[in-house]
């Protein structure tokens, strides 16, 4: 009973899943026939959803009853496997794994760790499915496969792509990579010089690699994809050196390309069309994403999807955020420069966009919006509502209506003085015009500092306490003049950027948000550096996540109380997840290995002397080396 | 047979390398000394390097290791974000031969040419530019080189932004498309072809692009060398070690004066427009001054 309920909504079977919903059902059963779910299906009631599903009633996702009324999720969750980078297609990164409680948490223990050999930035997280893990590793992007089965034994096979070595001077921010996704038995994921790889899940064997990107133009992929409908959606790096971002889908069976969408350019180019119906009259009209630059600079215009995909089956919409516009100086691009800093929705089969938001216009903070977006339905305002959540780098969490693209509300959720608000009118931010950057002008104190009041580490909701727990940082930023850098042969001017703490003492917080009332319900507060680490929340009402200095902590879902704590050898910047191991047992994974933009001034080679290193992080990261080393750690614990 | 040969003449260079350093030193040969002199340079960047060595860096490398009686060995790294940390900074090799004379990622030697951005114009077709402020910038179609590299202007970029006229810039990247022979070559091949009516290019890349257009370009630098707002056209270029390696740096400022009849003649023969006066000093690890306010 509880299979059927399961199935239904991740494999997408009722968009013509076919084989692969047939594998993934196999895969599925066969995890569940050795663990014990029934007691969880009645713990927590979740039987009854079956019932509404199959009700037939296109409005219905599944429910989890325990939770707030009206509650419902827009895909079933992760129950025992981890099988896309979010955890599920809602983005939710919850598991309904119980057996990990607020009261036993104190008990977790190490289980097995193993390093993965690439003291890099370890960003994403683990898939687990077959009783099999696969972690990706930073470049050079090798998937290794652990036999759950015997944990503490040999590797069961490491697949080697060996991506273009000259990928690793074009990326901007350490060669990290996001993480895979599971799909019609093969592991599949990006590499670093914007090719995306599939794998055999079981053989470690290469399915099929196809170039998404060119390196020789300066694009990278460092996110990870998503299979929809039996397609992977994949999204471009590189808008440092003037890419153009886009969004394309590849046959899941053998990688070639069904559709690509730019983010800027003309409507065609992006893939605009009759169906195309942004909420708000600053986001319509006739090829914007053109006529918002001057002449030609949209061909240059970032705008890259370097961050999550999260997808809604009942209208079969993907969504995703976009990256800031290029060139960097906002003096050379007058104008909004569409779609940069946008939530974008589009169709899954066919790229088509159907509505888009964008947050910042005209961007001079460097302020990407590649953020997760949570998808959950839930009462709001007195009737419930089908909701998108995206805590955004801006400092703020935007919450809209995923219909429509309709803007609810837009709460600061860290101290920020760019803008004092968004008005839900014109769906326009109140901007602070002192606080703009430009050439020349000294601008001091302006909060977030570019790397934002979170950065693209994904929070994590929870159904049944109905709270956002979103990762964040505390920081601000001087802009003073200019001074000669140099690229290839050519002199040039740079900004000097210099980050430090914002107000109040403290540069990191778990912040546990109420998307609902748009408050701060509880917080964790992180002294020494920003959370840098996703967050995972479980039906046991923990919530698991990492710091820079090495502690990898567990507090309680409803209160922040922290609950356990485990010292790391190396930074956290990855993402904690669960499984239930072959034994039926419930484990939980964390990376330790610090990296990314601001945990690369970790590593031996940044001088931590400048605090304008590292594009001005290095401020904000003083005594990281005192705290953490590079690492190349995968975790488990449990029980 | 064929390898075999190579392989004896390679030999055989390397002795003599090995017999003028004995010649051109005049004293004892110590171990060290022997050892390779190994630059960090970009191995498809016309004009600057190429891995086939045809670039002026690659000539100012080849004058450097034959002045001080090295061989010479190459550590090839294309020219981007985190250049200096993966070369100099992992300690792959030793010298950077292009750097701004005031680079804070290296200690520099004294500055051995100052060049400047300049205009480059299709010859009589086009009015000779000069001035940023000349009025005719506001009707034409300026192609300009840009980073999007955060936090980073090109000069002519921004001034052109300064003064209202964003709209008239079309941008192509520094790097170029990698895939090509000579990746920065695509902004002056757009004046040539009438893509731009002019384009603001770095001197050494127009000087020697200019000379392989297909039809006849002029190149003018832009005049004054700082302009109203503050903005530098000029910049010192200097040799680059890693901080702290003095001696190396020592004995490169050396190269740099005994040989500086040389070194203008390789920049002549790549045509690299060149500005007057260079400093005579070293200036390494020094901040350049804040430019405007």
């Amino acid at each position: 009973m509880r299979l059927d309920a399961q199935v239904a909504v991740p494999s997408g079977s009722s968009r013509g899943g076919g084989e692969h919903s047939v594998q993934h059902l196999k895969a599925l059963m066969r995890a569940w026939t050795m663990c014990v779910c029934g007691c969880t299906c009645i713990a927590l009631g979740a039987c009854g959803r079956q019932t509404a599903s199959s009700g037939g009633a296109p409005e219905s996702s599944p429910a989890v009853p325990g939770a707030p009324p009206g509650l419902r999720l827009v895909a079933e969750v992760s129950n025992g496997d981890w099988l896309m980078p979010l955890g599920d297609y809602g983005a939710l990164r919850y598991s309904m794994l119980d057996a990990i409680t607020a009261a036993n948490v104190k008990n977790l223990r190490l289980i097995t760790s193993f390093s993965t050999g690439i003291p890099n930035g370890h960003e994403g997280q683990p898939v687990v499915v077959n009783d099999t893990m696969y972690v990706v590793t930073p470049y050079p992007n090798n998937l290794i496969a652990v036999d759950l089965t015997n944990p503490t034994g040999p590797l069961k096979w490491v697949y080697q792509p060996n991506p273009d070595r000259r990928a690793v001077g074009i990326a901007c921010c350490d060669v990290v990579n996001r993480g895979a996704v599971y799909a019609d038995g093969k592991i599949i994921y990006n590499l670093l010089d914007a090719h995306t790889v599939a794998v055999d899940a079981a053989t470690g064997t290469e399915v099929w690699r196809t170039r998404v990107g060119d390196i020789n133009v300066g694009e990278t992929i460092t996110g990870a994809p998503l299979v929809v409908n039996n397609k992977v959606i994949v999204g471009n790096s590189g808008g440092e050196l003037g890419v153009r971002g886009y969004v394309a889908a590849l046959d899941v069976n053998t990688g070639k390309e069904l559709w690509r969408a730019f983010n800027t350019g003309p409507d065609a180019d992006v893939k605009i069309g009759p169906n195309f119906r942004p909420f708000y009259q600053k986001d319509q009209g006739r090829d914007l994403g053109a006529t918002s630059w001057p002449s030609e600079q949209w061909k240059l215009g970032g705008s890259t999807v370097w961050g999550w995909f999260s997808y809604d089956p009942a209208t079969n919409l993907v969504f995703y955020g976009t990256g800031n516009p290029g060139v960097w100086n906002p003096d050379l691009r007058p104008g909004d420069n569409k779609w940069s800093s946008s939530i974008i929705a589009r169709d899954a089969d066919t790229g088509e966009a159907r509505w888009a938001y964008q947050i910042t216009a005209h961007d001079a903070w460097d302020y990407d919006e590649i953020m997760e977006n949570v998808l959950v339905d839930m009462e709001y305002q007195g009737r419930v509502r089908k909701l998108l959540i995206h805590p955004g780098r801006t400092g703020f969490v935007f919450v809209l209506d995923r219909e429509t693209g309709e803007l609810l509300s837009a709460e600061p959720f860290q101290p920020i003085n760019w803008a004092t608000g968004f008005d839900l009118k014109s769906g326009r931010a109140m901007e602070d015009p002192s606080k703009r950057t430009g050439y020349g002008r000294i601008t001091q104190g302006i909060c977030p500092s570019s790397t934002g009041a979170k950065e693209v580490v994904p929070s994590a909701f929870s159904p049944r306490t109905g709270l956002l727990y979103i990762p964040a940082h505390n920081t601000c930023m001087d802009y003073e003049g200019t001074e000669a850098n140099y690229i290839a042969g050519t002199p040039y001017l740079g900004a000097s950027v210099k980050m430090y703490p914002g107000p109040g003492g403290y540069q990191g917080e778990l912040v546990a948000w109420d998307p609902a009332t748009a408050k701060k319900i509880w917080s964790v507060k992180e002294e020494k550096f920003p959370v840098y680490s996703g967050v995972l929340a479980t039906a046991g009402d923990v919530v698991f996540y990492g710091t820079m200095d090495r502690w990898f902590k567990a507090v309680d879902a409803r209160t922040g109380a922290e609950l356990w704590k485990f010292q790391t050898s190396s930074g956290i910047v990855g993402n904690p997840i669960t499984f239930r191991g072959p034994d039926g047992k419930q484990y939980v994974v964390i990376y330790s290995g610090i990296g990314g933009w601001m945990g690369a001034v970790a590593f031996p080679t940044i001088s931590e002397d400048d605090p304008e290193a590292a594009l001005g992080v290095v401020g904000a990261m003083t005594d990281i080396k005192k705290y953490s080393g590079p690492g190349s750690t995968v975790y488990v614990f449990g029980l | 047979m064929f390898s075999a040969c190579k392989g004896a003449s390679r030999l055989w260079a390397t002795n003599l390398l090995l017999v003028v350093g004995l010649i051109g030193g005049f004293r004892p040969l110590r171990a060290a000394e022997v050892s390779p002199l190994r630059v960090c340079a970009d191995p498809n960047n016309l004009p600057f390097s190429n891995s086939r060595g045809e670039g002026f860096e690659n000539a100012l490398a080849r004058l450097v290791a034959a002045d001080l009686g090295r061989p010479l060995r190459y550590f090839w790294e294309p020219q981007r974000r985190g250049f200096i940390r993966t070369t100099l900074g992992a300690g792959n090799c030793d010298l950077v031969i292009g750097v701004p004379s005031r680079y804070e990622l290296v200690d520099t030697t004294r500055p051995y040419y100052r060049s400047t951005y300049v205009f480059v114009t299709s010859t009589g077709r086009m009015p000779v530019l000069e001035s940023l402020d000349d009025p005719r910038l506001r009707v034409l179609r300026v192609g300009v080189q840009i980073t999007g590299e955060d936090y980073e202007n090109p000069p002519p970029a921004q001034a052109l932004a300064l003064r209202g006229l964003a709209g008239n810039v079309r941008g192509f990247p520094v790097y170029g498309d990698y895939s090509k022979p000579a990746p920065q070559r695509s902004i002056v091949d757009a004046v040539a072809d009438g893509r731009v009516d002019a384009a603001l290019v770095w001197g050494p890349l127009a000087g020697y692009f200019v000379r392989r257009a297909a039809v006849p370009l002029t190149v003018t630098p832009v005049i004054p060398g700082t302009d109203r707002f503050g903005l530098p056209f000029t910049f010192e270029i200097a040799m680059g070690v890693r901080h702290g390696n003095a001696r190396l740096r020592e004995q490169v400022d050396a190269v740099i004066a005994r040989r500086s009849r040389e070194i203008r003649s390789i920049l002549a023969r790549f045509g690299v427009p060149l500005v007057e006066p260079v400093a005579q000093t070293t200036t390494h690890g020094q901040r350049v001054a804040k430019v405007g306010k």
